[in-house]
């Protein structure tokens, strides 16, 4: 194993631990709940690719990192892809985004 | 660099607690969903963690793809299900 190979994936991992720690304060601090299925899909979806990135050099070239590139792709297709059924479903039923005049709701 | 596995399984650990305030106390429904979608998608990188815990990656990584694959079929369905739902009733 390579000393530049750790150095990488420990560089991955934490630059992917920080994407999701943003990820989970935004689902807590923002107002609304369009703003908050964004700070969840993009964010995590970022942060997760960065870590099975950084999980995939520490590996190096094997049988895993065909199965951790697998996983990669459909995270990358089926978390936006979650994110925004939810966000149509939450349209149907008729929930309004707060936009600029509408009044701020305690939450 | 397994003892930085171990620190990084315990900070991630903390960043799944926080959506849990969200799925407690949402003001909608669907901001419930949205909490229980992100601890799901954060617990697959705790499960690959795990997996080099154990140092038996190769079993860990079959069980973070099926587990990928049932989150994402639930949070579809439940989506599809409010969805319809609302389409009936008018």
């Amino acid at each position: 194993m390579n000393d530049w190979q750790i150095i990488g994936s420990v560089v991955f991992i934490i630059a992917g631990l920080f994407f999701l720690l943003i990820g989970s304060v935004g689902l807590v601090r923002l107002p609304d709940f369009y703003s908050r299925t964004h700070a969840v899909s993009k964010s995590d979806t970022l942060g997760l690719l960065l870590v099975i990135m950084g999980l995939t050099i520490y590996e190096g070239w094997n049988l895993n990192t065909a199965k951790f590139f697998l996983i990669s792709v459909f995270i990358a297709l089926a978390n936006p892809i979650g994110a925004h059924a939810l966000a149509r479903a939450a349209n149907l039923r008729g929930i309004k985004p707060l936009l600029k005049d509408s009044e701020r709701e305690k939450s | 660099m397994s003892v930085f596995f171990l620190y990084t399984a315990i900070g991630l650990t903390v960043i799944i607690a926080i959506p849990a305030y969200r799925v407690v106390k949402g003001p909608t429904i669907f901001d419930r969903l949205v909490g229980t979608n992100a601890i799901a998608t954060k617990t697959i990188v705790l499960i690959l963690l795990i997996g080099y815990l154990y140092g038996r990656v190769d079993m860990f990584i079959d069980i973070t793809l099926a587990y990928a694959v049932l989150g994402f079929i639930g949070s579809l369905a439940i989506a599809k299900y409010f969805a319809i739902k609302e389409k009936n009733d008018e």
